[in-house]
């Protein structure tokens, strides 16, 4: 598709879309939001860039494929779990690592971990699918 | 970190199929990860059977969220026994598929597949919660369909969409009794359950109970909803079919033996009673379907379900003599079923088809796989000192203990039956004098070999000293006549499990 208008407003949007994703995924934990969701905005984000600039410009914005990105992470999900075995806890138990930075408050997690898993999972699962529809 | 060990068994190979996708394109890295994953799975499960035969059922609560809140993961001897058996069936088939899938399959993400399948198998085995159940069933599903179509060939697609459309059926109906059950009792945690439903009205529990039947039954492939099993199970490569049939009909069972040993015994006389008649026609018809194919795989699928049919007896007659015999015909049957497969493939191989018809002379030119086709096609029979032999002869007395004499002489006459078909294959691959256009037949490598010898070998250990292997199916079946283990284990020892070192 060559219209001028999808591609300029692509371009601003895709920043935007994208930084909102990252907004619902941190958001996620005590509120609505998550990797799931996520993951589906960053995904469309992309979709749009793909349906504007063609797939592989979009898939050019990204570091490996979006096969790669499933499986990263599955990793990232699966390492979560496997992290509290360190803590000689059950697997999947939630470890926090809570640091103070004059005022704010740093709050990591295994949960967090595992959601940006279930993000980059989501992101490549939809565009695996959008990329695919393009080629053929 | 006691809980560890039940929980390993299916984090172990998800954590694995995560890794291989991450490596998407790297089939030789694939492959390593894979075989290497299944191959560790060996030493965890007989460790976690261990811990289980010397310190009782053990429980893991993911998360560490207490019962029946949180996920429980449960190992009684039958969970263990059966996560020992999928470790050993996965080695086998992970060594088998280095020769038999084709780098386009492993393209396909063979590998990663294979994993997430083998962690759904395990999972299944090892949940103590209804849902969790269900959702394993759905994630060997996903993955199973998967593997029954890489490749996408016409036969395979149409193989596929029966079994996913059956199967999703299943599925549905499963999700609907849990939904009826979690309306019943308001939980869905296995021990927390079968105190929740001993209080239900007995009526409602039983039209649940017959709910369940069906959704598992299809999954285990009984009378009369197994069609779609000889439909589809042929279709893939041997390496893919053979886990198929060693493996996914099992975990229905097991889902059954589960469900009518732990929650379902409010009315043995009507619920245990229908799994009878359906254990003797599931064995009857199975066999018969198995009679009138001409090609060894095909022939093998039939046997399948006839197989269910033993176990399912066991089931039914609820005595722990019968349900030890379950399990033993259980461990025996997975062996002798997946290995005839291996064989086949390599019969396949080595006389260009798998119609009995084309094959012929193998005897004389392939001794070795005449041997191992013997073993377990007479070990799946019922030949003594072979494994099936003890198996059959158990579910045999176990019917006569309990005054079913008419059950024992279905189990007798469908013995009979399946020793005509294997000496069917015989004759035709072996015996029969060689066609004289054959295609050329390809030599058999080091990995399609030593499965078949280690299955056969594993067949004859059961049979020969069977003493160990039958004592552990009677504490399985021990503990599954006293549920009251297993939900004092889940509900009271969650709190301790963490104490054990």
């Amino acid at each position: 598709m060559t219209s001028l208008i999808l591609r300029t407003a692509t371009r601003l949007l895709l920043a935007v879309l994208l930084l909102f994703s990252v907004f619902l995924l941190l958001r996620g934990h005590d509120l609505p939001g998550g990797g799931f969701i996520g993951g589906l905005v960053a995904a469309s984000a992309l979709a749009l860039y793909a349906l504007a600039f063609g797939s592989s410009a979009a898939a050019a914005l990204l570091p490996v494929g979006p096969r790669p990105l499933m499986g990263v992470g599955l990793s990232a999900a699966a390492l979560a779990g496997l992290l509290a075995a360190l803590a000689g806890r059950p697997f999947l138990t939630g470890l926090w690592f809570v640091q103070d930075f004059g005022g704010y408050t740093l709050k990591l997690s295994t949960p967090l971990l595992f959601d940006v898993g279930v993000y980059l999972v989501v992101v490549g699962v939809v565009l695996t699918m959008v990329f695919g529809l393009e080629d053929d | 970190m006691s809980s560890w060990w039940t929980v390993a068994p299916v984090a172990l190979p998800l954590a694995a199929a995560a890794l291989a996708f991450a490596l998407v394109g790297q089939r030789s890295a694939q492959r390593v990860i894979a075989t290497l994953t299944a191959l560790a799975l060996v030493p965890l499960s007989v460790a976690l059977l261990m811990r289980v035969s010397q310190l009782g059922i053990q429980t893991a609560q993911l998360g560490d969220w207490p019962a029946p809140f949180g996920i429980a993961f449960v190992a009684d001897h039958f969970s263990a026994i059966m996560v020992v058996i999928t470790a050993i069936m996965a080695a086998a088939t992970a060594i088998y598929a280095l020769s038999d899938i084709d780098p386009a399959r492993e393209s396909l993400q063979y590998h990663p597949l294979f994993l997430v399948l083998v962690a759904g198998v395990n999972g299944a085995f090892l949940t103590g919660d209804l849902f969790n159940l269900y959702v394993w069933f759905e994630v060997l599903l996903i993955s199973s369909f998967a593997l029954l179509t890489l490749g996408n060939l016409r036969n395979q697609l149409e193989g596929g969409l029966k079994y996913v459309a059956v199967n999703l059926v299943s599925s549905l109906l499963f999700l609907a009794s849990i939904g009826i059950v979690y309306g019943l009792t308001g939980t869905l945690n296995f021990a927390d359950l079968a105190v929740a439903l001993r209080d239900a009205p007995a009526g409602l529990v039983t039209v649940v109970a017959m709910l369940f039947l069906v959704a598992f039954g299809i999954k285990a492939a009984i009378f009369p909803l197994f069609f779609w099993l000889p439909a589809s199970y042929h279709t893939p490569p041997i390496a893919i079919s053979a886990f198929f049939a060693g493996m996914l009909t099992k975990v229905g069972v097991y889902a059954l033996i589960r469900v009518f040993t732990l929650l379902f015994t409010h009315d043995v006389a009507w619920t245990h009673g229908v799994l009878a008649w359906l254990a003797a026609l599931t064995m009857v018809i199975g066999v018969l379907g198995a009679a009138a194919q001409n090609e060894v795989h095909k022939i093998l699928s039939f046997h399948i379900v006839s197989q269910i049919g033993y176990i399912l007896m066991g089931l039914a007659i609820f005595t722990p003599l019968a349900l030890a015999a379950a399990v033993f015909y259980l461990a025996h049957n997975i062996f002798a079923k997946a290995n005839l497969f291996f064989i086949a493939g390599m019969m396949r191989r080595a006389g260009g088809s798998f119609d009995l018809g084309r094959l012929g002379g193998l005897y004389k030119t392939h001794l070795w796989l005449a041997l191992l086709f013997i073993v377990s096609a007479f070990g799946l029979a019922g030949f003594p000192p072979l494994s099936g032999f003890w198996a059959k002869a158990l579910v045999v007395l176990a019917s006569l203990d309990a005054g079913n004499a008419w059950l024992a002489a279905t189990a007798l006459g469908v013995g009979l039956l399946t020793l005509y078909s294997m000496t069917k294959i015989w004759q035709g691959a072996f015996w029969a004098p060689a066609p004289t256009e054959r295609a050329a037949g390809e030599s058999a490598s080091w990995p399609l070999v030593v499965p078949a010898v280690v299955l056969a070998g594993l067949t004859v250990v059961l049979g020969l000293a069977s003493e160990p292997f039958i004592a552990l199916a009677n504490a399985a079946a021990a503990e599954l006549m006293n549920p009251d283990l297993y939900i004092d284990a889940v509900l009271n020892g969650s709190l301790g499990t963490e104490v054990a070192p």
